[in-house]
């Protein structure tokens, strides 16, 4: 585990980083602040920051962070998503991974209803990758309009470059600030603008702050220097007159009996080894306190009520990895029993899928399994997704894997994610082959087989690696086991800023 | 005397309030308006407001004094000390109007308080006496030859005088005018007597004093002596009994002296007959004050008497002990005096809000003030009276300078840290001084903060720490996630805090019972934390302390074993440039602005007196730093201003 945690933290000091020393010693000789520090400057202090996916595009092309910061803060007492970009990166640029990353960002301040904070200061999008990125491109705009219009605020401070279709990210946001000198907004510079009309016109002229705070009114606040934009961003938030939705929590929160630390010995670097998943929740709820639910049926999937920083929960955990038909009804159940108490539901993963073999098919393990899949997807409690193990098969889709829109999904850094194992996948494909080989009559070439099967092995198990799966915002960042509580507690406290309502509508149940 | 009126304020006011308290003697106070939440106006049975503030708006209107008597049937006033307590035509008038004068008879305040006068009495009394002249009606040239008479340097003191007001040195005949016309100014105004006379100089001279006390049936006393030769502008600071800097020997003759000088009047109550010892324990008689003096304590420390009650005793006519009656002294009694000042700015008065007023340890405190008190600025800036009697003299001055040291004083700037400094210096621990001795010892040197520049740090610590709690307390939200909590960290908290002209950058990161700090770079971590609104307890560097935090007029104020300091914190969003012109003169405290030397074009040189303010009864010039013309004057003569207001701008 400490292997995996220092993984974790090279990765991390790599996002900060950025762009590198040169990047950064120039940006900071021009009187610039790093868009953390912009962040540091803009929460109120002392209070936590979360950020997410900062390990994208680790192990890309592109640099760690892909260029972008985004994470939950708290603006004047308000929590608020905030994005900002890293301008030592490329000019602060947007390639596929921001992409992802700052559209993700978008639909968890949308979900969870939280106002939104950029930072901008950004060349656009990387023109090599336009055709990745043009046309998925426009949801950058058109999510910023729509969160306004479900009544999210989003404030644009403008700390230099937003040009060409970056102009939208301010153009779209309900407040803007732009930093006198600094900022730069039109939708052409001095030579498109040449090229295009004939006109010579400075950068100052088409697109500066003191423009457009005193003659185009894009600018609500034309600030003087960078603190002073970020000064004037928190008065905004501190007059939004912005009230959290949810009930908030009903319990006073306790710290956990026993100690957190512990985490690091319980989980295993070797999923093939199992734990006991009570020892982990023991670690994370409010005073060890776990409220069982059927703790006598379906024992591989552990269920029951807690609280997390004072939130209550209901708590589905993964306890040996493979789910029977019981533990499939006894999560639908319990899903639905949630929706009933508008509770949010956290997923504890470590699954190695639904059971296979002829008792369990003739059992009925698909409609069981779908009975869970159903309730998972139709369930409209607030979901967060912790996967402290492995996530394979339909086991990731019945445990609230990325595709069911869990509101929060972090990764221990020794978690692994795949449709199966690379052995498996690898000896399953290599089975396929031999049989096709034998129905043909052609001579089956073990040594050739042997080969393509490690090689098959190894890049699937590379690919399951949880840097991998969030380098590609395949969740919301991987995290120090450690700080599991304090991550759900923020996440928790960042869906009560929405109605937290149940449903009684689900998909037709197969029985 | 049922009922006694105390003619007087602060401190002073409510050491006699105590005293008749415990004589069964009711009393009644009067006071200012700028005095009306004051301590002394409650504690007495009753209290008749003056109006005004400024002291002839109020306590030298004793005129008004004698009515509020009559008003409340008092039989007795008890003058404290300053004010009118050496005013013969009030003590004339209290007799006049048949009340008893808890003090001298008025022919005797008439005759000491000329000094001139005074010294001739002593001479022919077979008193020793420094060479003076008084200045009255005479030209320039002939004060100058009445100077050369005497020798130079002389001091030119105020004859209805006392406490250094109007006291200068003056060493040329040049410095002579220019300090004989201010001398008479301040004299006027504090006293209403613009009477200046010329002393001859003793240079290296000790200050000490006899405390004496007479009654109606011709019998004098002595109680010993009082050393109170440290001082800062001619006003006394340290004092003590006994004298640690005389012989046995001249210890009697000062002390048979004394009594010669008070029978040779026919001294009646408590007064004090002042001396300078030069360094061969040669004296000279140089004024004899007619009142209590502040310093009184120390002698109450030393003999156990009441020096109130004694004054009392003998206003009503009764008889004193035989002088060898009078207790022994035991063991060594300092006091020290805590003023409102800013000794680096030649201890200009300070005004404010005391918003914490705190001294531990065994030792006396009387003061005027409290927590939250306002410190105006009408009246003499003496906060409080510490006094520590010890076994000896080391052991009193060791618990005087500990109970200083660890006082709670916020809000104002005081000389505390000058006195501890003089309480520890070696010098005055082996009684090797002379009243020059905080000239010659370096005013900067001995006022500079006493928490060292790293301590301070810590404390600047301690503040961020627990401003850091309060915020976490108060969160609207994420309240119980771990302060400061990152997933992936890049920097500490930051907090920039001042001291004095010192910036200290603070930043930490907490962990589980501790923290990770820099401050200004130096790395420390702070083990055993508990940080909360008002305390912090932490283990720095291998010492675990406790360090109380407050908050108040925008400053914070943390106090441990490491001393006291106050810090004001930083804005992290810097503000704008700084809004008032350049070559603005601005008031360096409150007052009246009581002439205006230019006018608006006027070209003027470095060092030239723009104008001149009164505060706290003395005068601060506002000069020219550069030379230049005048482009605006914003005040007017008579105008009242406060700290910081432009008074002109001078431009080239």
């Amino acid at each position: 585990m400490m292997a995996h945690l220092d993984r974790l933290q090279t990765a991390l000091a790599a996002a900060r980083d950025g762009g590198g020393e040169r990047y950064v010693t120039r940006h900071l000789e021009r009187g610039k602040l790093l868009p953390r520090r912009r962040i540091e400057l803009l929460i109120d202090r002392d209070a936590p920051f979360l950020e997410l996916s900062p390990t994208a595009a680790a192990g890309t092309d592109y640099a760690v962070g892909a260029g972008l910061v985004s994470g939950i803060g708290v603006v004047s007492g308000v929590e608020c998503v905030i994005l900002a970009s890293d301008p030592t990166v490329r000019g602060g640029s947007v390639n596929p991974h921001t992409l992802a990353k700052m559209l993700r960002a978008y639909e968890i301040a949308r979900h969870n209803r939280l106002p939104l904070f950029f930072l901008v200061e950004s060349g656009g999008i990387d023109l090599e990758r336009q055709v990745d990125l043009f046309l998925p491109g426009g949801a950058m705009f058109r999510d910023l309009t729509r969160m306004s219009a479900a009544g999210m605020p989003t404030i644009a401070l403008v700390f230099g470059n937003s040009t060409a279709g970056g102009a939208y990210l301010p153009g779209m946001s309900d407040y803007v600030v732009m930093v006198r000198e600094r900022a730069k907004v039109f939708l052409g510079g001095p030579p498109l603008v040449k090229m295009a009309t004939g006109e010579d016109a400075t950068d100052e002229e088409l697109g500066g702050a003191e423009m457009h705070a005193r003659t185009s009114g894009l600018a609500d606040y034309m600030a003087t220097d960078e603190h002073d934009a970020l000064r004037i961003g928190r008065m905004i938030a501190s007059r939004l007159n912005w009230s959290k939705l949810g009930p908030g929590r009903r319990r006073e929160p306790a710290a956990p009996r026993h100690d957190p630390a512990e985490l690091l010995g319980i989980a295993s670097a070797d999923l093939k080894a199992p734990f006991e998943v009570r020892e982990i929740l023991g670690r994370v709820v409010d005073g060890s306190v776990f409220d069982e639910f059927k703790p006598l049926y379906g024992g591989n999937l552990v269920t029951g009520w807690s609280s997390i920083h004072g939130y209550d929960v209901g708590v589905l955990a993964n306890d040996r990895g493979v789910l029977f038909s019981e533990e499939a009804q006894k999560a639908a159940q319990f899903i639905q029993l949630a929706n009933r108490s508008n509770l949010p539901l956290v997923f504890v993963q470590n699954v190695t899928g639904y059971m296979v073999g002829s008792r369990y098919e003739q059992g009925g393990i698909i409609k069981h399994g779908a009975l869970m899949v159903n309730a998972v997807s139709n369930s409209t409690v607030p979901h967060i997704t912790l996967q402290v193990g492995g996530s394979y098969g339909a086991g990731n889709y019945g445990m609230a894997g990325r595709a069911f829109d869990s509101r929060f999904l972090f990764t221990w850094p020794n978690a692994r994610t795949a449709v199966m194992g690379g052995e498996q996948l690898a000896g399953t494909l290599s089975i396929v082959a031999r049989q096709a080989a034998e129905r043909s009559g052609s001579e089956f070439d073990e040594a050739a087989d042997e080969e393509r099967r490690r090689r098959l092995a190894d890049r699937i198990d590379a690919e399951a690696d949880a840097f991998y799966t969030s380098a590609r915002v395949l969740d919301d960042g991987i995290i120090d086991p450690r700080d599991s509580r304090t991550v759900l507690g923020i996440a928790l406290s960042a869906v009560h800023s929405n109605e937290i309502k149940g449903t009684d509508t689900f998909g037709v149940f197969r029985m | 005397m049922d009922k006694i009126l105390i003619a007087n304020r602060g401190e002073i006011a409510r050491r006699v309030i105590d005293t008749c308290r415990t004589m069964g003697i009711a009393t009644v106070a009067v006071f200012s308006d700028a005095d009306r939440h004051a301590r002394f106006v409650f504690e007495a049975d009753e209290a008749v407001p003056l109006g005004g503030a400024a002291a002839a708006d109020s306590y030298l209107k004793g005129d008004a004094i004698i009515d509020a008597a009559r008003r409340t049937s008092a039989d007795g006033i008890h003058p404290g000390y300053g004010f009118l307590s050496e005013s013969a035509a009030f003590a004339g008038a209290c007799r006049e109007a048949g009340l008893v004068f808890v003090g001298p008879r008025p022919e005797t305040i008439a005759a000491m308080g000329s000094k001139i006068e005074s010294q001739r009495l002593m001479a022919q009394a077979g008193v020793p006496v420094v060479p003076s002249r008084t200045i009255d009606g005479v030209s320039d040239d002939e004060a100058v030859a009445a100077a050369s008479d005497l020798g130079w340097p002389v001091l030119v003191k105020a004859s209805a005088g006392g406490g250094g007001k109007g006291m200068r040195i003056v060493r040329s005949d040049e410095e002579l005018v220019e300090a004989l016309a201010a001398g008479r100014r301040e004299a006027a105004s504090s006293f209403g007597d613009d009477t200046v006379y010329l002393e001859g100089y003793v240079e290296r001279a000790r200050h000490v004093e006899v405390q004496i006390v007479g009654d109606r049936h011709g019998r004098v006393v002595h109680v010993y002596e009082r050393e109170c030769s440290i001082q800062r502008r001619y006003q006394k600071i340290i004092e003590e009994s006994p004298s640690p800097g005389i012989g046995a020997e001249t210890r009697r003759a000062l002390l048979d002296a004394a009594v010669t000088a008070g029978s040779a009047v026919g001294y009646e109550g408590a007064g004090t007959v002042e001396f300078l010892v030069d360094g061969a324990g040669g004296f000279y008689f140089l004024e004899m004050n007619t009142r209590l003096q502040v310093e009184h304590p120390v002698t109450e420390a030393v003999t156990g008497l009441d020096l109130v009650r004694m004054q009392i005793d003998v206003a009503r006519g009764g008889a004193l002990p035989e002088q060898a009656d009078i207790p022994p002294a035991h063991g060594h009694a300092i006091e020290a005096r805590l003023y409102a000042e800013d000794p680096g700015r030649d201890f200009l008065p300070v005004s404010g809000t005391l918003h914490q007023f705190r001294i531990d340890g065994s030792v006396r405190v009387d003061a005027g003030v409290y927590d939250g008190a306002e410190v105006g600025i009408y009246y003499d800036p003496l906060l409080a009276k510490v006094i520590a009697h010890g076994r000896d003299r080391a052991e009193a001055a060791r618990m005087l300078s500990e109970a200083l040291a660890g006082a709670r004083l916020h809000g104002l700037q005081t000389n505390r840290a000058l006195l501890v400094r003089v309480l520890r210096d070696p010098e005055f621990l082996a009684g090797d001084f002379d009243t020059q001795f905080i000239d010659r010892r370096g005013v900067d040197e001995l006022a500079a903060p006493l928490t060292s520049a790293a301590d301070a740090e810590i404390h600047a610590l301690a503040a961020a720490l627990s401003d850091q709690a309060v915020r976490r307390s108060g969160a609207a939200v994420l309240g119980s996630i771990p302060s400061g909590w990152r997933n992936n960290p890049s920097q500490y908290q930051e907090v920039t805090f001042r001291r004095g002209e010192a910036e200290i950058l603070v930043e930490y990161r907490l962990e589980a019972g501790a923290a990770e700090a820099r401050l200004n770079g130096r790395e420390v971590r702070a083990g055993h934390l508990t940080a909360a609104e008002d305390h912090v307890e932490m283990t720095v560097e291998g010492v675990h302390r406790r360090y109380t935090v407050s908050r108040a007029g925008g400053r914070h104020y943390v106090d441990s074993a490491l001393g006291s300091t106050d810090f004001v914190e930083i804005d992290r969003f810097p503000a704008a440039a700084a809004s008032v012109a350049e070559g603005s003169l601005t008031a360096p405290m409150p007052g009246m602005v009581r002439r205006l030397d230019v006018a608006v074009g006027d070209d003027v040189e470095a060092g030239d007196v723009l104008l001149v303010l009164e505060a706290m009864k003395m005068e601060h010039n506002v000069v020219a730093p550069t030379a230049g013309r005048v482009i605006e004057l914003r005040a007017a003569a008579g105008e009242q201003v406060e700290a910081g207001r432009v008074l002109v701008v001078l431009g080239s």
